[in-house]
């Protein structure tokens, strides 16, 4: 009933470590390591365009963090966040050019937000339908499910709903847009952090409650402990594999939010960006611990738009490695502690 | 007489934990030694030190005068030592003598194997001691005696002349038991030193020559087994006086509350795996099922929880007050009052990771009284767990944030046995193996809340392997073979046998085997 104590010794080690590495491999470039951070720093940290970039992205990683960390309570792993946000988006983006622009914005929000809840937690409990009624691993079938997504979305833009002669959908009526923190405030500016962000911190704490505080969260963390002693308990796994795994989905999915409603306002092919997957990365150094989810999304999001920041002098690829080195190292030495 | 092995203050840490305390020990050269104590006291892990699997972190082993310092259990072997681990170790497709060669083959790859000078010699083994062991048959064909008679077997063809065994009754019969003795005692004769690790101090005083006792790392004493009694041993077992055999007052049973009616259950490949069962349980009484593991036991225990619905093919009826409880899940049934301790505590009863309290809300956690809109009533239930802690003596030290996992297995079967005792209503209380791996003080604990049970008027299935927690408990005992009761031994026979509590055992194990 208490929420769980996290040893963040071992995240911090492995972005220690990690950062260490990138230090040699910077300079294996030829480059200044310390040159380079402090130009990512003062892009990103330092700036309020660079800061609301990052933050921009941290909001989409919240949501493919907690995509994979809340179905890794059960023991199940969620491969199929992209999927499931790229569906989201698209649901979000044609719901958003089909409700007709006189309508309010306090109704179209939630309408484009439940299509892309919808459409992703059907993507997700997809994969938990499989697994308990025909025992297919969820990680085959949500990697499966996103090839199908991906060309799904892929064909359904094309051929049906990309404006002519484009790759990506009409734009969304003005009602179903939500406002920039920059509009709002006046803060980060022009940066295309909006506020997704709260909605973002809202379902971390919805999380939290939900497996710390609710008999579901209780019986749910049973099923991934100890799957037997909760069948002898007399708990229906099932359900609350399915269920998890919509409601992974569905997080995944309303992460189209920040990414059309909050910024581009239409669908394009490569919206998504691989955020589905930094998502498992994202979820892998919390813990999948939906508080830690929050810093350990901040960091992933400094070092993607950071990356970027810095593209002129190191290719970001660079980034890339320190991303999934913090992953790899978090994985020993989780390993190594049993 | 020369000591085979000699302990000189040897200590063993785990961390900071002392597993071993400066223990000092003499066994003589040809005499059976038993080491007995509770879980927990150290007694593996010294026979672990004198075979190799650990490294002492102080003090000498001496074996037949020479100060030795194994490095591995293979070092132990070549200096004529051997172990019979309490599980088997044994291949079930290979014959005997492939078994025991094994390891030993001396061959290189491809080319044939001695199995027939092998095989002869083992046979001279078997003849010279009693051992009637068929070295062609297969491991997959041989009862739980016959192979741990084979396990014996591989220890003497590597030339042992020191055997440790441990816990080697856990699994037998109590006839299988007696044929192990005469084993035992014939390899002594022969001049093997034998070391034997147990809990149950019935069988050392029937076996052994000697008894080493150890608490808390420590050896308390050691007796010549001539002149000591049970009870003596369980006092320094446990370090206070207990009682060895829970009061049992006469019970007085009610109307029927569980009957089970020609139950068969068969596999989905086709084995019956229980076949017209019949027994039925009155409110007030204890029903103890015995039998040798394997008969049908798990089969019935998943039935009556509702397990297994959806695999193998059910006929016949369970009625609980009259209503048939097949098919039904585990909720219903434990909504209509039943409990279940299962088996196997740390794989079906219990989160380990969880709470002291979380746990004693596991299983129960669909109960109102609990709730508080979508999660739980912390004060109800902290109030609960506080209960519980008090009327069942569990000894931790913060309930709340204690994980089960680090309490002893005593104290972790108490959690289980309260919360099951506990339950609102309580018709039917279901026990499978109720004190497996738990302390003497604990299980003393958990038998007076099960006669309580009973006298509150619970009707109460015992399943156990140990026949003196059966004969102690029960109101009636029925005997498992083969998924079907052979013999229901009644109330009067039960109050006539716990006078003869020895020969009583031999007629069960008749009609179990």
């Amino acid at each position: 009933m208490t929420f769980r104590s996290f040893r963040f010794f071992i995240p911090v080690l492995a972005v220690t470590a990690a950062g260490l590495c990138s230090v040699v491999i910077i300079s294996l470039t030829g480059r200044d390591p310390f040159m380079i951070y402090e130009k990512l720093f003062r892009a990103t940290l330092l700036s309020g365009y660079g800061s609301g970039q990052v933050l921009f992205k941290t909001t989409t990683l919240i949501f493919t963090g907690l995509a994979v960390a809340l179905p890794f309570r059960a023991k199940l792993f969620n491969i199929g966040g992209e999927g499931q946000l790229q569906l989201g988006a698209l649901a979000a983006a044609i719901t958003g050019t089909l409700l007709p622009v006189s309508f309010p914005a306090e109704a179209a929000v939630p309408i484009t937000a439940i299509a892309a809840m919808a459409a992703g937690g059907i993507w997700g409990g997809a994969s938990g339908i499989l697994k308990v009624k025909f025992g297919v691993n969820e990680v085959i079938s949500t990697i499966m499910l996103n090839f199908i997504a991906q060309a799904a979305t892929g064909y359904l833009l094309t051929c049906r709903f990309a404006v002519p002669s484009t790759e990506h959908t009409p734009e969304i009526g003005n009602s179903s847009m939500l406002p920039g923190l920059d509009d709002l405030f006046g803060i980060f500016s022009g940066s295309p952090v909006n506020i997704t962000i709260l909605l973002a911190l809202a379902s971390v704490l919805f999380a939290a409650f939900y497996l710390f505080r609710s008999r579901a969260g209780y019986e749910l963390r049973s099923v991934g402990l100890q799957p037997e002693a909760a069948d002898y308990a007399g708990i229906r796994s099932g359900r609350h594999i399915i269920a998890i795994m919509s409601i992974g989905g569905a997080l995944a999915g309303v992460a189209a939010l920040n990414l059309v409603s909050g910024y581009k306002h239409y669908y394009e092919s490569g919206l998504t960006g691989g955020f589905g997957f930094s998502g498992i990365a994202v979820a892998l150094l919390a813990g999948a611990h939906p508080l830690w989810i929050v810093p350990s999304a901040l960091f992933f999001g400094l070092l993607e738009y950071g990356g970027l920041a810095v593209g002129a002098y190191v290719p970001k690829d660079i980034f890339m490695i320190i991303q999934a080195l913090t992953i790899l190292i978090v994985i020993v030495l989780n390993a190594r502690k049993r | 007489m020369e000591p085979a092995v000699r302990l000189t203050g040897i200590t063993k840490k785990f961390g900071s934990a002392e597993a071993n305390r400066n223990v000092s020990l003499s066994i003589m050269q040809g005499t059976i030694h038993a080491i007995v104590g509770e879980n927990g006291a150290g007694k593996s892990t010294l026979a672990k030190l004198i075979y190799g699997m650990y490294r002492s972190d102080g003090g000498t082993i001496e074996i037949n005068g020479k100060a030795v310092a194994f490095a591995s259990p293979g070092d132990a072997i070549a200096a004529g030592i051997g172990m019979v681990h309490q599980h088997f170790m044994l291949v079930p497709t290979l014959t005997v003598t492939e078994n025991v060669i094994l390891g030993l083959e001396k061959k290189r790859l491809f080319s044939p194997l001695a199995l027939k000078k092998s095989g002869d010699i083992i046979r001279q083994l078997s003849r010279k001691y009693d051992f009637a062991v068929d070295p062609d048959a297969l491991v997959s064909a041989l009862s739980v005696g016959e192979e741990q008679r084979v396990e014996i077997i591989k220890v003497l063809y590597r030339n042992a002349g020191i055997l440790i065994l441990d816990e080697p009754t856990a699994v037998l019969t109590p006839q299988e038991t007696d044929t192990l003795f005469t084993v035992l005692r014939s390899l002594c004769r022969a001049g093997k030193t034998i070391l034997i690790i147990t809990h149950k101090l019935d069988e050392v005083l029937a076996v052994a020559d000697t008894v080493s006792v150890m608490r808390q790392g420590e050896v308390t004493g050691t007796l010549p087994c001539r002149k000591t009694t049970k009870e003596e041993l369980a006092v320094m077992m446990v370090g206070r006086s207990v009682l060895l055999r829970v009061e049992n007052p006469a019970p007085s049973p009610g109307k029927t509350m569980l009957s089970v009616e020609n139950l068969d259950y068969r596999t989905d490949d086709g084995r019956y795996k229980l076949q017209k069962l019949n027994f039925s349980i009155r409110a007030g009484e204890i029903f103890g099922i015995a039998g040798v593991e394997g008969n049908g036991q798990s089969e019935l225990l998943s039935l009556l929880w509702g397990l297994n619905r959806k695999s193998g093919a059910i006929s016949g009826k369970i009625l609980l007050e009259g209503t048939d409880i097949t098919g039904k899940t585990p909720a219903a049934i434990s909504a209509l009052g039943v409990s279940l301790v299962p088996e196997d505590r740390l794989k079906h009863a219990v989160i380990t990771a969880y709470s002291v309290t979380e746990n004693m809300l596991f299983g129960r956690h669909r109960e109102t009284l609990f709730h508080n809109r979508s999660g739980f009533n912390r004060k109800t239930v902290n109030d609960f767990a506080r209960k519980l802690r008090e009327t069942y003596d569990i000894r931790c030290r913060d309930l709340d944030n204690q994980p089960l996992a680090s309490l002893s297995g005593g104290n972790q079967q108490k959690v289980v046995v309260a919360r099951e005792l506990e339950r609102p209503g309580l018709k039917l209380l279901i026990l499978a193996q109720p004190t497996r791996g738990v302390d003497i003080g604990a299980i003393e604990m958990i038998h007076r809340s099960i006669i309580g049970a009973r006298d509150k008027g619970a009707a109460i299935l015992l399943i156990s392997s140990e026949l003196d927690e059966l004969i102690a408990l029960s109101t009636r005992i029925g005997c498992i073979y083969k998924g079907s009761i052979r013999r229901i031994f009644t109330e009067t026979e039960l109050s006539e046998g716990r006078e003869k509590e020895h020969s009583f055992e031999q007629e069960i194990g008749l009609n179990i085997t």
